[in-house]
């Protein structure tokens, strides 16, 4: 088997984003996940955003661990550079590449098995460190790529396709993240392309680890009766908290909006995200009133989505450690080395 | 007074005391003492893994032929630890000295007729002198040195210099402990017959030499080499090499504008999160490295058989420790060879540097991410306790002002533009090494990185002949890394000789030691040092050359032997191992006697 390529047909008139670019040029291989796979729609609201945004392909990186989900980023963005690396250690590698190069635009595209157990540690310890990425988690809760077993995001009392129903806690990767004192938690699903292409587009203009869980269906596991991963249990259970609009660094702000009802959100970079408020009362701005929203709610069995949790000021990890403004990577040898006669003068104190 | 032989410039203190109470400061002082009078001198530091109230022991040997190894002597031990008073006495060689603290009565029970027993009451004098109860027990140590100072003929001129340099800032400290070192030394003159006939003597000034420890002359490297990030968890015996580093950082690589750094060191949440990092910075174009010790790298191993098939350049620093498991965190041991040589599941195979001492931990750093970016791929410096943590005598760092670093088959736009398209994995040039991009460049240098089954091309494959096609080339990728690998150094014996003896890092300086014994007495043994795998055609020749080789090796399982066997066309017969592995640095002894009992027993069977 070998990568399939995409036929390429010439459309006259195909609309371009700022830099000149189709939609398609944000596209990569064609995808060889199951047909209707909630994954396949998370990558095309990603080439979406990525082409809104008119991000250079070549400024982006992206990166993966193993699994249904960790396959997608070679279906975007061909002019990137990807990684797919070792199942539940994409944020370690994330954070090398930006140690080394913070000028890069960073996605990472990982499982809830990926994630959650075997990643568990390397996922909590990049939103400690506030690695300024995208970390999206593809939830369907299962191993896809291992035949259908139970991940840790499964719900108790969730049923497996066989009957098996899991009786151990689920591991809320937005609530764990808040809990863990992440920067920007959000939540979605892989059915809702208009609340996730601006949630994507927040979470790459978020300076710090942006965490994206998207419930998105495993059709051959996980899409039956009993299950909470399904498409028909999470669009019946579906409960937007809030809404996001994103607006570019350049673009006004037209749209009226109602004060208490709407909460605008000033980015690092300029651009504005506007957060309409589904239920009056949610404040996605405080820690503790958000997780104690998040759990009444998780207890009635609903799917939270929204931007649930922000706060634009956490330094992330350069600024904590103080590194220079632009990347490692520049910086010329002559620059780094210190030469023989600050190496004779070390010495001195030597003997 | 028992009979002892005058030992000029040729004797072995030894300081027992309990961790944590400063001993460190006085003992180093008590080396560079001896260094500053000319004489060549080594310091091993014997310590538990624990950070306070456990036996410790410090040995410094002073040879002025400049034999460096563990001798197996004590000619002058420092008894502070009355746990380990009987256990100290028994060490001392017949003929020697112990020295101890008379403040209190001795447990002993045991008597030594043969050797010289000397009491010094220092805390009394500490104390009385001294208020702080902190403060007491830092300057006993130092008026200890003050007490060999008198008894050993150690310059105290040159111990008041010494103190002045050291606290510079802090005049206060310089007289404080002057005047420990004074309650020592002047309670010696009067108490005993200064000096005592093992004893120091100026041989001059050691011009031209440094006194460091493997791990800082390994940052030093990393620094010189342009290594921008480093990524670690702690762990002993390795974690002085980052903290060495992080030190040379922030007088080296801080913007002298804004004060921002030009580095970036990341403490991981553990050693598989380091390797991550690593792979990550090297991917995007930065010279990355880890320091660990065998755990961590047991660990590591995933990501370090994805760096080898997925060709990212790597720089790992295993600073071995005594295993298997967490076996003795702070003792030494060069047994983790076949795990590096090995690391990860599937055909895999790695360099490995091997340095002796920390010159040559400075020079193989920097060699490391040379050929790690050359040949794209983990390389692995493998010392180990005892060159990394001890002080060792060096001849002064030397650098090379027209070093460039060798950043390997890197395209650019500019080669881009050459290019109808770029291939990741494409063998151009015949060597087995492909070319690559870095990440943030050109679209159209853009490739996927993958650790699954990939063609020439870049692209994901489940065919055996594609397959096949990329894992056969890194055996040729392979074969250009034994030109890169550092040589083997041979030193000849005197006379033609059948007998060889390998050996590698830490063991040289035994190894060197005990040839000499041997050629002595009549056994001469050409000694081949190898510096580093894979193999070169020099190690075949070598085995080829001889019909019986030594290996000395400080682990169980002669696992270098077993790489030999592996690696070269040699026959088991021929190689005769010689192991020690106890956790102390080998002594010469052992080299000795493994070749010379050997050697005789072959001569009995020959004659029977
Ligand atoms: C070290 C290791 N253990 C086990 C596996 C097998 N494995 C591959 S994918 C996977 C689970 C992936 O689950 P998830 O991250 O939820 O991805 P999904 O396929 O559901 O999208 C496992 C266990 C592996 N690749 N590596
Ligand atoms: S097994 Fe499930 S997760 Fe994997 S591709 Fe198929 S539907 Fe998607
Ligand atoms: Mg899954």
């Amino acid at each position: 088997m070998t990568f399939i390529a995409k036929p390429r047909v010439e459309l006259p008139n195909e609309p371009v984003n700022a830099i000149g670019l189709r939609l398609r040029d944000y596209e990569g291989v064609g995808s060889t996940l199951c047909a209707g796979c909630g994954h396949d729609s998370i990558t095309a609201a990603i080439i979406q955003a990525f082409w809104e945004l008119s991000l250079r392909p070549e400024r982006v990186i992206k990166l993966s661990g193993i699994g249904c989900s960790s396959k997608t980023p070679a279906y975007f963005i061909s002019g990137a550079h990807g990684f797919n690396s070792v199942h539940g250690r994409m944020p370690s590698v994330a954070t090398g590449a930006l140690a080394a190069n913070r000028d890069l635009v960073c996605i990472g595209v990982s499982g809830d098995g990926d994630s959650l157990s075997i990643g568990f540690g390397q996922f909590g310890h990049a939103v400690r460190r506030n690695l300024n990425m995208l970390y999206i988690i593809e939830n369907n809760g299962v191993y896809g790529l291992t035949k259908g077993q139970f991940s840790a995001s499964a719900d108790p009392g969730s049923k497996a396709k066989r009957g098996e129903v899991n009786q151990m806690q689920c591991i809320d990767a937005a609530e764990t993240a808040i809990a863990l004192g992440g920067a920007f938690a959000a939540r979605s699903f892989s059915g809702d392309r208009e609340q996730l292409v601006p949630l994507i587009k927040a979470g790459i203009s978020h300076p710090g680890c942006a965490v994206l869980d998207v419930v998105s269906p495993c059709v051959t596991f996980n899409d039956h009766e009993g299950s909470t991963k399904s498409y028909a249990y999470t669009r019946e259970h579906y409960a937007p908290a809030v809404q996001t609009d994103y607006i570019p660094r350049a673009e006004q702000i037209t749209a009226e909006y109602e004060e208490g009802q709407t909460l605008p959100v000033t980015m690092h970079d300029g651009s504005t995200l506007l957060l309409r408020k589904v239920d009056a009362e949610y404040d996605p701005t405080d820690r503790s009133a958000v997780l104690r929203y998040l759990e009444a709610h998780r207890s009635r069995g609903e799917v939270v989505t929204g931007l649930l949790f922000i706060n634009e000021d956490l330094p992330e990890m350069h600024e904590i450690a103080g590194t220079r403004q632009g990347a490692l990577t520049a910086l010329p040898f002559e620059t780094l080395n210190p030469g023989s006669a600050a190496l004779a003068e070390l010495q001195r104190r030597m003997r | 007074m028992p009979a002892t032989q005058s030992r000029i410039n040729d004797f072995v203190i030894k300081i027992a005391t309990v961790n944590g109470t400063g001993s460190a400061s006085a003992n180093g002082l008590l080396m560079k003492a001896l260094f500053r009078m000319g004489i060549p001198v080594t310091g091993k530091n014997l310590f538990p893994s624990n950070i306070q109230g456990l036996p410790t022991w410090y040995e410094v040997r002073a040879n002025r032929d400049g034999y460096i190894s563990r001798s197996g002597r004590v000619d002058v031990m420092v008894a502070m630890n009355a746990q380990t008073y009987e256990r100290d006495m028994r060490e001392v060689t017949p003929g020697g000295f112990l020295i101890y603290d008379s403040t209190w009565p001795r447990r002993a029970v045991e008597v030594r007729e043969d050797i010289t027993v000397l009491g010094v009451p220092l805390a009394a004098m500490c104390n009385e002198r001294f208020k702080a109860s902190r403060v007491r027990i830092l300057m006993k140590n130092i008026a200890y040195v003050g007490v060999l100072s008198a008894l050993m003929g150690i310059d105290r001129s040159i111990l008041q210099a010494l103190l002045e340099e050291t606290f510079a800032t802090k005049p206060k400290l310089v007289e404080s402990n002057l005047e420990a070192i004074d309650i020592g030394y002047q309670y010696a003159l009067e108490n005993f017959t200064c000096p005592l006939p093992v004893r120091a003597q100026t041989m001059g000034d050691n011009a031209g030499k440094i006194l460091i420890d493997g791990n800082a002359a390994a940052a030093l490297g990393c620094l010189y080499a342009g290594a921008t990030v480093g990524a670690w968890y702690p762990i002993t015996p390795s974690t002085s090499l980052m903290d060495a580093f992080k030190g040379y950082c922030q007088q080296f690589r801080r913007d002298p504008e804004n004060g921002r750094n030009n580095y970036c060191i990341v403490q991981a949440e553990d050693e598989l999160a380091a390797a991550g990092i690593v792979l990550g910075a090297s991917w995007c174009g930065a010279r990355a490295f880890t320091p660990t010790s065998g755990p961590g790298i047991s660990l590591m191993s995933e990501f370090i058989g994805f760096a080898y098939y997925a060709e990212i350049p790597s720089v790992f620093f295993d600073v071995q420790r005594v295993g298997p498991s967490t076996g003795m965190p702070t003792r030494t041991q060069q047994c983790d060879i076949l795990l590096c040589a090995y690391a990860s599941h599937g055909d895999t195979r790695h360099p490995l540097l091997l340095p002796s001492d920390p010159a040559e931990c400075f020079e193989m750093a920097v060699h490391a991410f040379d050929m790690a970016e050359r040949l794209q791929t983990p390389i692995f410096v493998l010392s180990d306790l005892d060159v990394g943590m001890n002080d060792w005598m060096i001849p002064e760092l030397a650098w090379d002002d027209s070093y460039r670093p060798d950043r390997g088959k890197v395209l650019g736009p500019a080669d881009l533009d050459e290019l109808e398209k770029f291939y990741r994995y494409l063998d151009r040039d015949g060597d087995g090494i492909p070319y690559r991009t870095y990440p943030g460049e050109d679209a159209r240098g853009a490739y996927f990185v993958r650790g699954s089954g990939h063609n020439r091309f870049g692209g994901y494959t489940e065919d055996g002949e594609e397959y096949r096609d990329v894992l056969d080339r890194l055996l040729v990728k392979w074969d250009t890394a034994r030109g890169l690998v550092p040589e083997p150094v041979l030193q000849a014996a005197a006379e033609k000789t059948s007998v060889g003896l390998i050996a590698f890092g830490s063991s040289d300086g035994a190894v060197t030691e005990a040839l000499d014994e041997l050629a002595e007495e009549g056994i001469d043994v050409d000694y081949l040092r190898i510096r580093g795998f894979p193999f070169n055609s020099e190690v075949q020749a070598f085995l080829d050359g001889h019909e019986t080789v030594f290996v000395v090796e400080q682990n169980r399982d002669a696992q270098m032997r077993s790489l030999l066997l592996m690696e070269t066309q040699a026959c088991s017969t021929k190689l005769i191992p010689i192991l020690h592995y106890n956790g102390m640095p080998i002594p010469s002894d052992c080299v000795v006697q493994g070749v010379a009992s050997n050697l005789g027993n072959r001569k009995k069977e020959a004659a029977a």
